[in-house]
């Protein structure tokens, strides 16, 4: 087994600023770069503030921006940089920082709260569902989101652009609209609640316009756009665009 | 009198994780005003990284499962020393728990008739368990987070508040359970870990939902969070723990690279065809199979083979013996020489199934090992070892109230509380336990607030709040010497140390394998390590500073060791997940017998207490005769192994 020492330079700092700090630190075979971080509270810096759990990629705490890119610290192996690598380790960039790697992810929070939830079907009971295994696979896709944030870290929708932030979901809550919306038994429809049409008008699917950035980061390796917002955007068009659903909604709201 | 910020709730749920959310939610519907409150974020608890699946005999897989042959399956597994009307409930209500979910919006894998699929597990008769790949504990907790979401959006289409009815306070930490002069709880003393500011909630009824003790290990699947809070708060309050020498350690955690050791691989890996082999290349567990599991198994591989296909007319292979079994299995294989490279044993699915198979399966193993350590487990065999994983104690209980004994209104359930799964749980029966007792406990919880009315809730005692916001307090002023103390002179102590030198003390002499002489070491490092704890120092303030939170975690995980290695020196026998080299056999006499650990100084005064004499005092109890009808669910030769003769006749 074989250990060196590397360069790291990891942002410190609050609410009021801070800067990049220099550290030396010892590295053994086989470590990740939350592993350094550890190494980093236990022997030099033990205020250093990180978010993290489960350090096996399924918890999705460890968000970070490693040498600038949107990583989960644990599953960002050392070996995939060279021993003369100076490692810079930032918070994310879209979300406000608390403290040193911490940032407020409540934005997503908030998101979460204004996509409706599962609609349950009226006339099925619990123990009732019936549903294929081809007709959730897509569904199921989406579920496997850890939530660790990274795709509405770099999606340059908000990235840049915090003025955005109010009238867009980010990837992520796209994703649970497409989910929903793919769920063989959600029962939105009959509730009035069109989520195609939604995720146009209330959810900002609309400033998309499919660089894949959210996919490329994925740790779960999601294909959201692919997957998930093309199609949606697919859907809200049809629905758009379909003259029968024109004809109902024209009719419906003179009803009103 | 320390000024700081109140709130007033109906209940107060410490833990977000499958436990505490099942309770929130059932708390909330019942219509208490419910907080909750967590060390993460909402939605990353422990219960994510469960990935094998729910136990439930829903009988989609097989006609011939119902919940007694899942409750004789859960009392096999903890070897007669489960709390019987516990495993009886919880075998009962786990399909209900499982199918609520789906209308919540959950997705579980599907059978071809388009049911819930179920698959097989160790110590499972039947294939049961409910599942989503191998990730059903991410599934499980985001259908439970989606769930409270949807309660917030009725509350807030109602009220114009999404919080006034559930309320999620994440990163926050409980310190200190508050009782009125009655004895009864009052309310839960907290800080935020990003301000470090300390709150105070008021509300007569507490669920502990902490989860386990994993941290005190060195080689553990357990994440930061398991500090044991829950179980020391318990402590601390009053309430007894059950049982605490029961830690179960899963036979097959990772055992390379180094920085990943003891991260989980799941036993579906097993449960779908996975083997075990030594450096010889011999699937050694046929060689362990124990005298009262000899006729379920297969003797022969042929056969175990044919059971995966054909499981009415063949018994499982050894693989597949409950956890305790494997675990030290593999030990012994390793002591004995026939380990493999870095001191784990083979877990082979790549010889057994195509990989295109393995990768649907099994995608999150595929993926972990590809990532963490450059193994490709379509082509090649894992390296496993044993790793701590969960804990079978914890707060003794009542069965069907999941009340904590001894304080009003305390409520505990899921991995902290203890009982259900006697001397080592099947691997299936966690996240179904916790909805069985998260539910019920939410719904005591609920109706045990609402009973008392708004002029009977205990009394916040002032004193209770200063004294707890002094010892949180305390590491910023570990500073220096104590004068007339031997140690003068020396600086504080760092935290991660200490964290350190406990889990080496713990994984090393009150692991997998016991003996009396190191669990007497064990005790006295402890003391040692007690006494340096209380000069833990920090540097840095208060907000978001993790050596604080870990100075203060270290109290918990004391606490938690020092029951785990009492009552494991107390019983002479091995059980289960207690496993005495010096007492290799299971003593029928044991199995009555219930170990109690409670605080030796009810005042709860941590600092006062002697570093030699230790803070817990041990008590032992009988328990309750198993119901004659529930006995009838076994043959007569199999009870023969577990209970005693005056047992049998009554």
């Amino acid at each position: 087994m074989s250990s060196y020492e590397a360069g790291f330079r990891v942002w410190r700092g609050d609410t009021e600023g801070g800067g990049l700090e220099d550290f030396k630190v010892e590295v053994h075979d086989g470590e990740v770069v939350l592993d350094i971080i550890h190494r980093l509270q236990a022997t030099q810096a033990p205020d250093l503030a990180v978010r993290w759990n489960c350090k096996a990629g399924k918890c999705g705490s460890c968000s970070a921006e490693v040498n600038g890119r949107p990583r989960l610290m644990c599953m960002t192996r050392m070996s995939v940089f060279t021993r003369d690598e100076v490692i810079t380790v930032t918070p994310l960039r879209a979300f406000p920082v608390v403290r040193d790697l911490v940032t407020d992810v409540g934005f997503n929070y908030t998101k979460a709260r204004e996509v409706p939830a599962f609609v349950p079907p009226s006339d099925l009971g619990p123990g009732e569902y019936r549903m294929m295994q081809e007709d959730v696979d897509r569904s199921q896709e989406f579920r496997k989101c850890i939530e660790c944030f990274l795709c509405q870290d770099t999606c340059h929708v908000v990235r840049d652009h915090e003025e955005n932030k109010g009238a867009f979901a980010g990837p992520r809550f796209l994703m649970r609209v497409a989910e929903l919306d793919m769920h063989p038994l959600d029962a939105a429809d009959a509730e009035g609640l069109d989520r195609k049409t939604t995720a146009q008008d209330e959810h900002g699917l609309g400033y998309c316009n499919i660089t894949k950035c959210c996919t490329e980061v994925c740790p779960e390796q999601i294909r959201i756009t692919d997957n998930a917002l093309i199609p949606l955007k697919e859907r809200a068009a049809d629905r758009k665009y379909d003259p029968l659903v024109w004809l109902g909604n024209t009719i419906r709201r003179r009803g009103r | 009198m320390t000024q700081v910020e109140r709130q007033q709730w109906d209940v107060v749920v410490v833990g977000a994780g499958g436990a505490g959310l099942r309770a929130a939610i059932e708390a909330r519907e019942q219509g208490a005003r419910t907080a909750v409150i967590c060390k993460s974020l909402f939605g990353k608890a422990h219960t994510v990284m469960a990935e094998g699946g729910i136990a439930a005999a829903m009988a989609n897989a097989n006609e011939h499962d119902g919940w007694q042959v899942h409750f004789r399956d859960t009392m096999r597994g903890g070897k007669f020393l489960n709390q019987w009307r516990m495993a009886e409930l919880h075998a009962q209500e786990a399909p209900d728990r499982v199918w609520e979910l789906e209308t919540w919006g959950a997705l579980f894998d599907r059978t071809a008739d388009g049911r819930i699929s179920q698959r097989n597990f160790g110590g499972h008769e039947y294939p049961r368990l409910a599942h989503v790949g191998d990730r059903t504990g991410l599934e499980l907790i985001r259908t439970l987070q989606q769930k409270t979401v949807a309660l917030q959006q009725e509350d807030f289409r109602e009220r114009g508040d999404y919080e006034s009815g559930l309320k999620v306070f994440q990163e926050c930490t409980v310190t200190r359970i508050l009782k009125d002069e009655d004895g009864r709880v009052s309310g839960v003393f907290c800080y935020e870990r990003e301000s470090g500011r300390f709150f105070v909630i008021e509300a007569p009824a507490v669920v502990i939902s902490t989860g386990g003790i994993g941290k005190s290990f060195k080689v553990t699947s357990n994440s930061w969070e398991y500090t044991g809070d829950g179980h020391a708060l318990a402590l601390l309050a009053g309430a007894p723990l059950l049982n605490m020498e029961f830690v179960q350690f899963h036979p097959t955690g990772m055992v390379w690279p180094p920085s990943v050791k003891g991260i989980l691989v799941t036993e579906s890996v097993r449960g779908d065809g996975g083997v075990l082999r030594n450096s010889e290349g011999k699937r050694f567990m046929f060689d362990y199979i124990p005298d009262v599991f000899k006729e379920k198994y297969a003797e022969t591989e042929a056969e175990g083979d044919r059971w995966y296909d054909d499981p009415d007319h063949n018994r499982r292979p050894p693989e597949l013996l409950p956890r305790d079994e494997v675990a030290r299995a593999i030990n012994a294989e390793v002591k004995a020489g026939r380990g493999s490279p870095h001191g784990g044993v083979f877990l082979d699915v790549s010889t057994r199934m195509p990989a295109e198979v393995i990768r649907r399966r099994l995608p999150s193993m595929y993926h972990q090992f590809k990532e963490l350590a450059d193994v490709d487990i379509t082509a090649e065999a894992m390296e496993v070892g044993p790793t701590c994983h969960y804990v079978m104690g914890g707060i003794a209980v009542d069965s069907d109230s999941a009340a904590a004994r001894g304080v009003p209104g305390l409520y505990a359930a899921g991995e902290v509380a203890g009982g259900m799964h006697g001397s080592n749980r099947l691997g299936g029966n966690s996240l179904s336990d916790l909805l069985v007792f998260g539910r019920r406990a939410g719904l005591h919880a609920a109706q045990y607030a609402g009973g008392l009315g708004e002029g009977g809730r205990p009394a916040v005692d002032e004193d209770q709040v200063d004294a707890a916001a002094a010892e949180a307090l305390r590491p910023f002023s570990a500073e220096g010497p104590v004068e007339g103390e031997p140690d003068e002179g020396r600086p504080p102590e760092n935290p991660y140390t200490l964290h350190q030198e406990l889990q080496q003390t713990m994984n090393d002499l009150v692991g997998i394998i016991r003996r009396e002489p190191e669990m007497g070491q064990a005790l006295e490092k402890l003391g040692e390590l007690r006494v340096r704890a209380r000069r833990a120092g920090v540097e840095g303030h208060r907000q978001f500073n993790p050596g604080w939170h870990l100075a203060l975690d270290l109290r918990n995980m004391l606490l938690v060791s020092e029951c785990i290695a009492r009552a494991a020196l107390e019983r002479t026998e091995s059980r289960g997940g207690h496993t005495r080299e010096d007492w290799p056999e299971m003593d029928r006499q044991w199995r009555r017998a219930n170990l109690l650990c409670r605080l030796a100084d009810p005042t709860g005064n941590l600092a006062a207490t002697d570093p030699v004499r230790g803070q817990i005092r041990l008590s032992r109890e009988e328990t309750e005769p198993v119901r004659p009808d529930l006995l009838a669910l076994f043959e007569k030769e199999e009870l023969v192994k577990y209970l005693s003769e005056e047992e049998l006749h009554e």
